[in-house]
């Protein structure tokens, strides 16, 4: 079986700077990893480095054996953002035909219609249940809403991988857990293979194949069993790190002198693991 | 106007209208002022899409010291309004961060706006009374529009309706979508520059009829009102350049028959009809 994505001792450097390295990657077919660790571990580096946006300072990347940017027509992405401006005109299902064919060049006319296209449209708006909403503006709909609009919009072209850079972030808890429901789904039923930056990983926990844990400079593969574990994250930090279970199924993880964040604190935009936010390599006295 | 012994609005349409055709310097005005409410509504349609109403609104005052400058050395107002509205399009795009958050260059357009402003008057200062007055140069006039002017503001249309055809869905998609436009192989940066400069080419050309305070009012109601009558982007382009036509061709009959300045029933139409589509479609 030909890997979808892989990377070979790659290192990532943002302004001079040397993020990670020795980065050791697989995602085959139909597979969902997600990418996780503290702000600024390179995490979204990464996402744009399989998009061929940011150079790959050392190792290989290779997509679809591929060279990143030569792939593209077959990635779907969906980049971390706030939410559309309220005051956007812009129908939900003309962004998502904007991923089908936004970068063709001319202008379409009204009168030519694409019966091929126009069907994709509502083909893939209807699998992420969207058919609702999909004719009003985006800014309208709510968090949850635009970013199934958004999902529909990464795989309008009917990709091999999706790339999706937090698409959990700032939503509420079940409509957390429905996107991922809709996520795992989109995996297993249309074989797209998925990697995704998360902050928190309890909402997509069940459905995930593997994990990279990226902090340090350095990544962690496995499954979430291997990987979330107090010895393999201590060993990663460098620095003592409990994993607690919470009684919902949930994880926590604890390790810093700040208190721990619990799974009801929805109501930071950062998410749970306020730990994360600081340097993991600043030594700490514990 | 005044040389034209007062003419009187009739409730007959057709005599109206032949009485408004029958002078030559009105055709041309006609001529011009479609030429340019096409070029406004279109690319007005994509400015206010963009968010790039101070960008457009710079670029037209921008042309008044150009107008002023070209008076100066003795070229025609034409050539002043177009080189300095798209010289200072592609200075402005040349700014760091621009296409990207445009609070960061307002400061600078900002400074930038004022001295034209200051520099433009210094230049009607130098030359010391115009045949063109300094209020048809900011607040817009329809008297003694020349053959060569409404022939240059054909070529500025097709050029900018021309260029606007061939990056228009690009274009859309870099606005509304830059970083999945940018991942799916679209030229953000360039597509920006592109669009820059054709708003630079229509603020010099609507500066022409409406002056280069109230460009304005023609790039920005029309499309604000048409993106409140429908979500559907051909249907609310449609919407853009008719309601730019019809103020236009309303404001001038009616600058015709009333001895007010053009620019004022422009606006005054302008935010009329904003503010009823605002009204009836919140």
């Amino acid at each position: 079986m030909t890997a979808i994505v892989r990377l070979e001792n790659v290192a990532a450097e943002v302004g001079g700077r040397r993020l990670l390295s020795d980065v050791d990657l697989r995602v085959d077919a139909g597979e969902f990893v997600a990418l996780l660790g503290p702000n600024g571990a390179g995490k979204s580096t990464l996402i744009r480095m399989l998009l061929g946006l940011h150079p790959v300072a050392a190792g290989r990347i290779t997509v679809l054996d591929r060279l990143p940017a030569q792939a593209r027509q077959d990635v779907g992405y969906l980049p971390q953002r706030r939410r559309f401006d309220p005051d956007l005109r812009v129908r939900a299902s003309d962004l998502v035909r904007l991923g089908l064919d936004g970068n063709h060049w001319g202008f379409p006319l009204p009168f030519k219609r694409n019966r091929t296209a126009a069907e994709r449209v509502s083909e893939v708006i209807e699998l992420v249940a969207a058919t609702a909403f999909a004719d009003r503006p985006i800014g309208e709909l709510s968090g949850g809403e635009q970013q199934r609009i958004l999902i529909a919009q990464a795989l309008v072209r009917r990709p091999q991988l999706l790339l999706l850079d937090e698409p959990l972030d700032s939503l509420d808890l079940p409509t957390q857990s429905s996107i991922a429901a809709l996520l795992s789904d989109i995996c297993t039923n249309q074989e797209v293979s998925i990697v995704m930056v998360a902050h928190d990983v309890n909402p997509i926990m069940s459905y995930l194949d593997r994990i990279a844990y990226l902090a340090s400079g350095k990544a962690v593969v496995g499954t979430p069993a291997e990987v979330i574990t107090g010895p393999t994250l201590s060993a990663l930090y460098g620095t003592p790190i409990e994993v607690l279970h919470a009684a919902d199924g949930s994880l926590v993880v604890v390790g810093q002198p700040e208190p721990p964040a619990v799974h009801s604190d929805r109501h930071h935009s950062d998410g749970h693991h306020h730990e994360y936010d600081r340097d993991p390599r600043r030594p700490h006295s514990h | 106007m005044n040389s034209f012994p007062s003419p009187h609005l009739s409730w007959n349409v057709v005599t109206d209208v032949r009485a408004l055709l029958e002078y030559p310097f009105m055709v041309q005005a006609f001529r011009a002022g479609l030429l340019v409410a096409v070029l406004a509504g279109v690319v007005g349609w994509f400015m206010v899409l963009r968010r790039q109403s101070f960008a457009g609104h710079t670029l037209a005052v921008v042309g008044f010291p150009g107008a002023t400058a070209a008076v100066l050395i003795g070229v025609s107002s034409t050539y002043g309004f177009f080189a300095f509205s798209v010289g200072a399009a592609i200075f402005i795009s040349m700014l760091p961060n621009a296409g990207g958050s445009r609070s960061a260059e307002s400061a600078v357009v900002g400074t930038v706006q004022a001295f034209a402003l200051a520099f433009g008057f210094l230049c009607y200062t130098w030359y010391g009374g115009f045949a063109t007055s300094i209020g048809a140069l900011l607040f817009g006039s329809f008297l003694g529009i020349t053959t060569s002017q409404v022939g240059a503001l054909v070529v500025v249309t097709l050029l900018a309706i021309g260029l606007l055809a061939a990056i228009g869905r690009p274009l859309y998609f870099a606005t509304v979508d830059p970083d999945v436009a940018l991942a799916n192989g679209v030229p953000v940066q360039a597509l920006g520059t592109t669009y820059l400069i054709v708003l630079g080419l229509t603020a010099g050309a609507v500066s022409q009829i409406t002056g280069a305070l109230l460009v304005f009012a023609l790039l920005v109601a029309p499309a604000a009102a048409a993106q409140r009558i429908s979500v559907r982007p051909h249907i609310s382009l449609a919407w853009s350049v008719g309601l730019a036509i019809s103020i236009v061709l309303i404001s001038l009959t009616l600058s015709y028959y009333y001895p007010y300045p053009l620019g004022t029933f422009v606006t005054t139409i302008a935010l009329l009809t904003y503010l009823i589509v605002r009204v009836v479609r919140r």
